[in-house]
């Protein structure tokens, strides 16, 4: 995928409108639950808590006597109470550790691993930024630390002289610190002089009526004002620019994204309340991922997700022999 | 020996001064609690509706409400005080009534004072070891339980978690490891007020009692405990007070942030008050932060409520003292 244009293409803009087109549907209807009983005990990441938050909420519209209780202990404070049998499933912003993977099979543990969302991170200028074709990872970390270049022209000396207007969601987002897991690094600070808000419109705004303005946010939500903002394409593996898209999301050439998953106790899979939550998260996620601001699966992944929880297929697929399978989701995830 | 001559001038100054600090520490005091209680007053009652307090959490912040949090919090909060009132004044008993000055009494002693400047993060690590798992007692097994069935007189092993009497070893993290939870945090308040108490009650009260030969525990029963419990309930307003307060060692023990539905039983999984108002503080969308205002508002009133309890006893037991 390394051949892609640095600017993006129609198709690829009208593909992408296209899935989320047809991931917003309506809720499917739900088979009858009013009559089950029993208890889903969910734990871990933050990250993944807005969308097990709204498929839970909707689940106990359709299953009232099913009581299904969240936290968030993170998703490795969440693996610690799924490995002691405590919780029936866990939700989890990157795949099981080898370590965690290790501490279930001592507690006895079998679990079947569903994907269920890509959480997204793309920077966006405004459309009459001509110099800015592109961004690496590492341009990025200087625009965003502490004492970094104040114009552009320190970024790079064929851009503009004028100071660089820098735009963030706020520090309680799961964005924020996806961004800082990603960009920043462990010992990155970042500057203080950047306008933050906890509402992404007002990011939109305030990228969209300044030309000298750069921000980030997840790519769900760049999708819905294209019309006002242009996204710069982040310099991938390859070494060319990746336009961020939902087809370059799933192909993972774009580097900026990651896969979200629940893990669910096998022994708890077997009772029917688990079987119908997990079910009914399966059958909504992708319409509730866009409310949420995360990008859906592919219908492939999704089916590929659904056919293994339908076959209970236990065990993880990205942890061999002790070791941390490396490589793209879309390639690893059977 | 002459005295200086500005010496006067300068006592009085001094007490002035002394006089404005400790008004000025007051006022700073004062107005700090006051501008919080408007600004939440301000930004909460807007969203404060019965709705709001009959309804579950919900993602968006106009059909959100404190049900499950507020059944959660005052569950857990009257467990804690069933635990840790009557142990509080128990133990404040042995120690002051009872125990001989020795070693042993000296070392609790100490440990007693100390355990109320441990963090309570602390105790939810006990808790979490002690009431959730057993100390790993049928650790990823199913846990033992069983019920009971009152109409029919028996004992169904496994329980139905459906009944009010339905019980469960290890625990899990329901009410009532909550309460237990906090009866840990709050207990060394609860005794050292309560032994205050009882060092309050003059010696000749005691001394009379026994003069008319009234045993031990007669003194202890008819004489000191009455003379001391107004003062102890004081003691109880302050505990519950940091009970309800607590959120960190409940998030230690795995309380639940989103919980759609009220606790049926001791077993039941919880979220409490303050665990609610932090996780809506902290997202991103204003209208949570209003939301969270309004659920502070509740928390004072149920704040209010529970010390409103305590002072009712504090006035039913008080009478005077004559010494």
């Amino acid at each position: 995928m390394s051949s892609l244009a640095p600017v993006p293409s129609i198709l690829r803009i009208s593909a992408a409108i296209a899935l989320l087109a047809t991931a917003t549907g309506a809720l499917q209807s739900p088979p009858d639950h009013k009559s089950l009983r029993g208890s889903v005990r969910i734990d871990g990441s933050s990250t993944v808590f807005p969308l097990t938050e709204a498929v839970t909420e909707e689940f106990a519209k359709i299953a009232p006597k099913v009581n299904v209780t969240v936290g968030v202990s993170g998703t490795g404070g969440g693996f610690k109470r799924f490995c002691q049998g405590e919780t029936a499933i866990s939700d989890a912003s990157r795949p099981i550790a080898p370590s965690e993977l290790s501490m279930a099979a001592a507690a006895k543990i079998d679990f079947i691993e569903v994907p269920i969302a890509i959480d997204t991170l793309c920077f966006v200028v405004h459309p009459k930024n001509d110099w800015m074709k592109s961004i690496s990872i590492e341009q990025a970390r200087r625009i965003f630390s502490e004492g970094g270049p104040r114009t552009w022209k320190e970024v790079d000396p064929s851009w503009p002289d004028r100071a660089i207007k820098r735009y963030s969601p706020g520090t309680d987002s799961g964005t924020f610190d996806y961004f800082k897991e990603v960009v920043m690094g462990k010992d990155g600070t970042i500057r203080t002089d950047i306008s933050v808000s906890e509402d992404d419109n007002v990011l939109v705004l305030g990228v969209a009526g300044d030309l000298d303005a750069i921000g980030f946010f997840g790519i769900a939500f760049y999708m819905e004002n294209q019309s006002r903002l242009r996204s710069v394409p982040v310099i991938g593996n390859a070494g060319t620019p990746v336009v961020p898209s939902a087809a370059t999301v799933l192909d993972e050439t774009y580097l900026l994204a990651r896969p979200l998953f629940v893990y669910v106790n096998a022994k708890d899979a077997a009772r029917p309340e688990v079987a119908a939550y997990i079910d009914f998260y399966l059958a909504n996620v992708s319409s509730l991922a866009t409310e949420v601001g995360y990008l859906p699966l592919t219908k492939d992944q999704l089916s590929k997700a659904t056919a293994n929880w339908a076959a209970r297929r236990t065990g993880t697929q990205f942890v061999k022999d002790g070791k941390r399978v490396e490589g793209r989701f879309s390639k690893l995830y059977k | 020996m002459t005295r200086p001559e500005a010496s006067p001038t300068a006592r009085t100054r001094s007490s002035h001064l002394v006089l404005v600090a400790c008004a000025l520490a007051a006022f700073i005091a004062v107005a700090a609690l006051a501008s919080l209680l408007l600004t939440i007053a301000v930004e909460g009652t807007g969203s404060l509706s019965w709705k709001f307090l009959t309804s579950f959490a919900s993602r968006k912040a106009a059909n959100a409400g404190i049900l499950a949090p507020l059944a959660g919090s005052v569950w857990v909060c009257v467990i804690c005080a069933l635990v840790a009132i009557p142990m509080g004044i128990g133990t404040a008993l042995y120690l002051e009534e009872y125990a001989k000055k020795s070693r042993l009494q000296g070392i609790i002693q100490l440990n007693i004072s100390n355990l109320a400047g441990v963090p309570s993060i602390v105790y939810g690590l006990l808790a979490l070891a002690a009431f959730v798992r057993f100390f790993g007692f049928r650790s990823g097994e199913k846990p033992l339980s069983f019920s009971i069935e009152w109409s029919e007189l028996r004992v169904l092993a496994p329980g139905n978690p459906d009944s009010f009497w339905f019980v469960q070893a290890p625990f899990g993290s329901g009410v009532l490891a909550g309460g237990l939870t906090l009866a840990l945090v709050v207990l060394p308040i609860m005794i050292t007020a309560s032994q205050e108490a009882l060092r309050a009650v003059p010696k000749s009260l005691r001394q009379a009692a026994e003069a008319l030969g009234s045993t031990h525990w007669q003194v202890a029963w008819r004489v000191t405990l009455p003379a001391a419990l107004p003062t102890m309930m004081t003691g109880a307003i302050l505990s519950i007070s940091r009970a309800l307060g607590e959120a960190a060692p409940l998030l230690v023990i795995g309380g639940f942030l989103m919980v759609l539905q009220t606790p049926t039983n001791l077993m039941s999984d919880f979220t409490v008050l303050p665990l609610q108002i932090y996780n809506w503080s902290g997202r991103p969308q204003e209208e949570f932060h209003r939301i969270a205002a309004a659920a502070i508002i509740v928390q004072l009133a149920v704040l209010l409520a529970f010390n409103a309890l305590a002072i009712f006893v504090r006035q039913a037991f008080q009478k005077p003292l004559q010494s």
